[in-house]
């Protein structure tokens, strides 16, 4: 097996908040080779976001990575300096974010915004880089791309804001992207389209993708790995055609219960019970304890992850029993 | 785009005709200047000669629209005191005003906007903090303090630069400008920071509650993902940002010190239209006055204009937004 464009081991996040500390990112590790597309769901609060803006050193205080490590092409990213990060950032490992309204700059042309992100790590005359600007936008579906460079992000559809976002992170061909609920604010059917290209585009270009959402639908279309999120830390991760028909973890069994296209016709959707917990107060042992069918006494201690490299999942009482422990 | 240019010289003109109406009648309503135009002792004769010839006889929607249809061939009157056209004699005072407040805007934006910048961009610093305490002085000490404190410590105390008074000029397009001479400029520096101080402390404020706010959006962000240096960061995210309120602030801040320098103009004896309006007030010259004021809402009613149309330049979503 070939050494994973991504490895992340133990990262842990915490925000050091007046209210307290907030461990946004728990112990999380996972591994990502090279064109592979991992998706991370999670409710909100889970720490999905955090865990993105941890890959690309971009923690905003009072957070900060405490611990773990974070290997991108062989390479340590934790406790970098800012300046290497920075020349990381962009070129390496890229970001896309889930609102295309706030995340251009809505006073300066897309050329502009392009050309900025291109000088950041080489150079190129303007007109190299309005050539390699359109050709970007064009690759991602982008009609009319040289004439539109001289527009401002305003006179452009959601839909097609995020396609420009989507072109400045591909522009340096970097080995990971994290997209984090890309398609969230867009209408479901410009959000299929996007999510097709989006898979074209990074099995084209043999770039790896972590697609972060809080819906299972979309992402198990997209990617052939799931990592599930709850408060803080993955409970189950492995191939999603297993995830999805054997849950393990008795969260991504309710999750996918909560699904209306899994849902038996006729009955009600099945929630999950009781509401995230507090970040700041979490219970004790495993935080899902307190909304789970299965807790017993035993759950009152952290569960450690049981199982492979390639399906894992942090319960005391599976669903599914792995080999070894059906043993 | 055009439609909104036209629609904004629409406005105001109306704003002028409005403004001009109210000037005539508030200065109208301001003493008599008969008392001051004509000796006590003069014959009843002379009296209503002088009278006549100033059309003061006349009722003051006459006067009013008299003033109105010489001010639109280019004639406001005479000084009273004077005694000589008043638009010649505001434009003979005009440029010494006017240097001085470009000098005290412009230098009051282009230091207060990085140092804004800097205090935004690291709020907990030391630095960022020396530089929020001294904008506050800059707010709450007076002008006319300021001005004493400067006049002492660098004219009487240092003997560094002049107490008051315009320097040496220069004629540059026909108009006598100080900002040519190197001793022009020595009787610049004292009233223009003077002056600039409290626009100092506002370019401050506003840039640093710009570049905090805009530090914490999803657009800076996303820049940095892309890798971008904080560095291009500042300069080209976050001083485009900001730069649509200092805009803003700018022309009234340019506007209202045009109009208003009277104080630094006294304390300075600076010969700047700021003193020769205290100086008609007290005469009750009617001509000045009015003509003064109806030139500083002209002066207001441009510079606002300009900022519109500067705004529609730099947010390009408002150009589409009025032009649609
Ligand atoms: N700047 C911050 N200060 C304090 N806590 C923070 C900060 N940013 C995030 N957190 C906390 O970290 C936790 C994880 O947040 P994160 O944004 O990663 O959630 P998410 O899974 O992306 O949720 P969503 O689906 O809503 O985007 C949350 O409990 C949040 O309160
Ligand atoms: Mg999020």
């Amino acid at each position: 097996m070939t050494e994973p464009v991504l490895q992340v081991s133990a990262l842990s996040t915490h925000f050091f908040t007046k209210a307290g500390v907030v461990r946004a990112v728990e112990g999380v590790s996972f591994s990502l080779a090279r064109g592979e597309v991992l998706g991370l769901v999670g409710e909100s609060g889970s720490g999905k976001s955090v865990t993105g803006f941890s890959l690309l050193g971009l923690v905003d205080p009072p957070g900060r990575i405490v611990s773990g490590s974070i290997r991108l092409e062989g390479r340590e990213l934790v406790g970098l300096p800012n300046d290497e990060l920075r020349d990381v950032r962009g070129r390496r490992i890229a970001m896309v974010f889930q609102d295309p309204m706030m995340t251009l700059n809505p006073v300066l042309t897309i050329e502009r915004q392009m050309r900025l992100a291109i000088l950041a790590h080489e150079r190129a005359s303007p007109r190299a880089a309005r050539a390699r600007s359109a050709e970007a936008l064009t690759r991602v579906g982008i009609p009319d791309a040289a004439r539109r460079l001289d527009d401002y992000p305003h006179q452009f559809s959601g839909g097609m804001r995020q396609r420009v976002a989507i072109a400045i992170a591909l522009l340096h061909r970097p080995a990971v992207i994290v997209a984090d609920e890309p398609t969230t604010a867009l209408d479901v059917s410009i959000q299929a389209q996007i999510l097709a290209e989006m898979a074209k585009l990074v099995s084209e270009l043999g770039t790896s993708l972590i697609w972060i959402s809080h819906d299972l639908a979309v992402v198990s279309a997209l990617s052939r790995r799931i990592a599930v999120m709850y408060a803080g830390r993955i409970v189950e991760e492995g191939p999603t055609a297993v995830v999805l028909d054997e849950p393990r973890h008795p969260y991504t069994r309710g999750l996918l219960d909560s699904l209306p296209s899994r849902a038996e016709p006729g009955r009600e959707l099945a929630q999950i019970p009781g509401s995230t917990p507090s970040m700041l107060r979490l219970p004790e042992g495993c935080p899902f304890r307190p909304r789970c069918p299965r807790a017993s006494p035993a759950c009152t201690v952290m569960p450690e992850p049981t199982g492979d490299a390639v399906r894992r999942a942090r319960c005391h009482h599976p669903l599914v029993l792995t080999p070894a422990e059906a043993v | 785009m055009l439609g909104f240019i036209i629609q904004r010289v629409l406005q105001a003109m109306l704003v002028m005709a409005v403004m001009s109406a109210l000037v005539f009648i508030g200065v109208y309503a301001v003493g008599n200047p008969i008392d001051v135009l004509i000796s006590p002792d003069a014959t009843q004769d002379i009296r209503t000669e002088t009278i006549a010839r100033y059309g003061l006889d006349r009722p003051l929607y006459e006067q009013y629209f008299t003033f109105v249809g010489n001010i639109l061939s280019g004639d406001m009157g005479r000084s009273f005191v004077f005694g000589m056209p008043v638009l010649q004699l505001i434009m003979q005072r005009l440029p010494a005003t006017l240097e001085l407040t470009l000098v005290a805007v412009i230098g009051a934006t282009l230091a207060g906007v990085p140092l804004g910048i800097y205090a935004g961009y690291r709020p907990q610093s030391p630095i960022s903090k020396t530089i929020m305490a001294v904008s506050i002085l800059g707010f709450s000490v007076p002008t006319f303090w300021i001005g004493l404190i400067l006049i002492l410590f660098f004219a009487v105390h240092l003997g560094w630069l002049p107490a008051g008074s315009r320097g040496a000029t220069r004629s540059f397009l026909g108009v006598e400008w100080s900002v040519l001479t190197l001793d022009g400029w020595k009787h610049l520096v004292l009233p223009a920071t003077n002056l600039a101080l409290f626009k100092l402390a506002m370019m401050i404020r506003l840039s640093r509650a710009g570049t905090r706010e805009i530090m914490l959006t999803d657009t800076i962000k996303f820049a940095r993902a892309a890798g971008l240096s904080e560095w291009t960061i500042l300069r080209q995210h976050v001083l485009k940002l900001i730069s649509i309120p200092i805009v803003t602030v700018f022309g009234l801040e340019f506007g209202s010190t045009l109009a208003f320098a009277v104080v630094t103009e006294t304390i300075f004896s600076w010969p700047g239209v700021g003193k020769l309006i205290i100086d008609s007030i007290a005469q009750l010259d009617r001509p000045v006055m009015v003509a003064y004021l109806i030139l500083i809402a002209f002066l207001f009613v441009t510079i606002n204009l300009t900022v519109d149309l500067v705004y529609a330049l730099l947010d390009p979503r408002l150009r589409r937004g009025r032009a649609a």
